[in-house]
C-alpha cells in the first residue's frame, strides 16, 4: 500500500522514561487525528471489505486414531546456514593453516561454500596445497589480500570435493582387488586441469607482488620470543 | 650522581600506566607530594601520580596551569613532538610501536632483508680476512 520510499515513523508519543509516555491515550488519539479521519469518513473509521473466506477443502475423517495421545513435536524455524566467516576473511586473503597435512602453509582464500568450509587453493605450483577444503577454526587470517579477481571459481561446491561413490564390483580375488586401488588412487585428470586454471590466474596476480611468491612458499611457524597473543597477522 | 630531571611547571613526562599509557604530557600543576596535574593536547586536564610518570629532558616554559591554547602554542614552541621523536628514547619508542605491528607478511621481508644483509656482510668480512691472512 505505501509507496516504497516512505521513510520510517517516528513516535509521536516521546518517552518520559522507558515505559511511560507522555502523553495520555486520549492526547494520543488526539494527536494521531483519528478524529478527523472519521470525520471525513461519516462517523465511523473507513474499512475494506473483508473478503470472502475460501471454504476450506472438505477433510475425510482419519481411518485411524491412536489409542494414547500423541504429543506434537515442538515447531522449529530455524534455516540451515554456512558458518558465519569472521570479517576478517576476504576472498583474496591468505590464510595460515593450522592442522592437517598442511599445517602452517599459507594458503589464498577462494570463496566460502554451501556447507561453511573455506575453498581454499596452495596455489599448488607454489605450495603443493590443491583446491581444497579446509574449516575456517583451523585457520588464521592474516590481513595480506591478494588480487583474484580473474579467478573463476563459481563451479566448485561441496559435491566436487565429495567422496566418489563406487559401484558395486563382484568380490575378486587378491589379484583384482589390487588392480582396482591402483586405479583409484590417481587424480583423474579433469581436477588436474581446473587446479592449472584457477592456479594461472592467481600465480600471475601473486607475482606482481614482490616477495609474496617465496611468502606463500614458505610455512608459517612460532620462532623464540614470538608471543601469539601479541602477534599481529 | 645529582638528579638532572626536575619535576617542575612544564616538564614534559611519559605516562608509563594506565589508560594514556605512552603518551607524552606536561606538568602543569603539583597538586602534593605525590601528585601533579597534567595536561596535554588531546586529553582533558586531570591528576596523575607521580608513580605514573616517567620524566623526560625535555622541559617547555609555561606559568602555572596555562590556558590549553597557550599550551598548545608553548609546546609548538619549544618544538617538542620533533625534539622528542629524534632523540634515542622516543626513536626506541617508535620503533617498538612499528615492530609490534608488523604484519606477518612483513615479518617475513624482515627475515630475508636481515638473511641478505647478513650475506653482505659476511663477504665483507671474508674478503678483508683474506687480506689480513695473506
Amino acid at each position: 500500500m505505501a509507496p516504497k520510499d516512505r521513510k520510517p515513523h517516528v513516535s509521536r508519543n516521546p518517552d518520559l522514561i522507558r515505559g511511560v509516555g507522555k502523553y495520555s491515550r486520549s492526547k494520543m488519539y488526539h494527536k494521531r487525528g483519528l478524529w478527523a479521519i472519521k470525520a471525513k469518513n461519516g462517523g465511523t473509521f473507513p474499512k475494506h471489505e473483508k473478503k470472502a473466506a475460501e471454504a476450506a477443502p472438505a477433510e475425510k475423517p482419519p481411518k485411524f486414531y491412536p489409542a494414547d495421545d500423541v504429543k506434537k513435536p515442538l515447531v522449529n524455524k530455524r534455516k540451515a546456514r554456512p558458518t558465519k566467516l569472521r570479517a576478517s576473511i576476504t576472498p583474496g586473503t591468505v590464510l595460515i593453516i593450522l592442522a592437517g597435512r598442511f599445517k602452517g602453509k599459507r594458503v589464498v582464500f577462494l570463496k566460502q561454500l554451501t556447507s561453511g568450509l573455506l575453498l581454499v587453493t596452495g596455489p599448488f605450483k607454489i605450495n603443493g596445497v590443491p583446491l581444497r577444503r579446509v574449516n575456517q577454526s583451523y585457520v588464521i587470517a592474516t590481513s595480506t589480500k591478494v588480487d583474484i579477481s580473474g579467478v573463476n571459481v563459481e563451479k566448485f561446491d561441496d559435491k566436487y570435493f565429495g567422496k566418489k561413490v563406487e559401484k558395486k564390483k563382484k568380490k575378486g580375488e587378491g589379484e583384482f582387488f589390487e588392480a582396482e586401488k591402483e586405479e583409484k588412487n590417481t587424480l583423474p585428470q579433469d581436477k588436474k586441469d581446473d587446479q592449472k586454471t584457477v592456479d594461472a590466474a592467481l600465480i600471475a596476480s601473486i607475482e606482481a607482488v614482490p616477495d609474496l611468491k617465496s611468502y606463500l612458499g614458505a610455512r608459517f611457524s612460532l620462532k623464540a620470543g614470538m608471543k601469539p597473543h601479541e602477534l599481529v597477522f | 650522581m645529582p638528579f638532572k630531571r626536575y619535576v617542575e611547571i612544564g616538564r614534559v613526562a611519559l605516562v608509563n600506566y594506565g589508560k594514556d599509557y605512552g603518551k607524552l604530557v606536561v606538568i602543569v600543576d603539583v597538586i602534593d607530594q605525590n601528585r601533579a596535574l597534567v595536561d596535554a593536547p588531546d586529553m582533558v586536564r586531570g591528576q596523575m601520580n607521580f608513580k605514573r610518570l616517567t620524566l623526560t629532558d625535555i622541559k617547555i616554559d609555561i606559568k602555572r596551569v596555562p590556558n590549553k591554547k597557550t599550551l598548545v602554542a608553548a609546546l609548538e614552541a619549544a618544538d617538542v613532538k620533533n625534539k622528542w621523536e629524534s632523540s634515542s628514547w622516543g626513536r626506541k619508542l617508535i620503533v617498538q610501536k612499528k615492530r609490534a605491528s608488523l604484519n606477518d607478511f612483513d615479518r617475513f621481508k624482515i627475515m630475508l632483508a636481515k638473511i641478505k644483509k647478513a650475506g653482505v656482510v659476511r663477504q665483507e668480512l671474508s674478503k678483508l680476512k683474506k687480506e689480513t691472512t695473506c
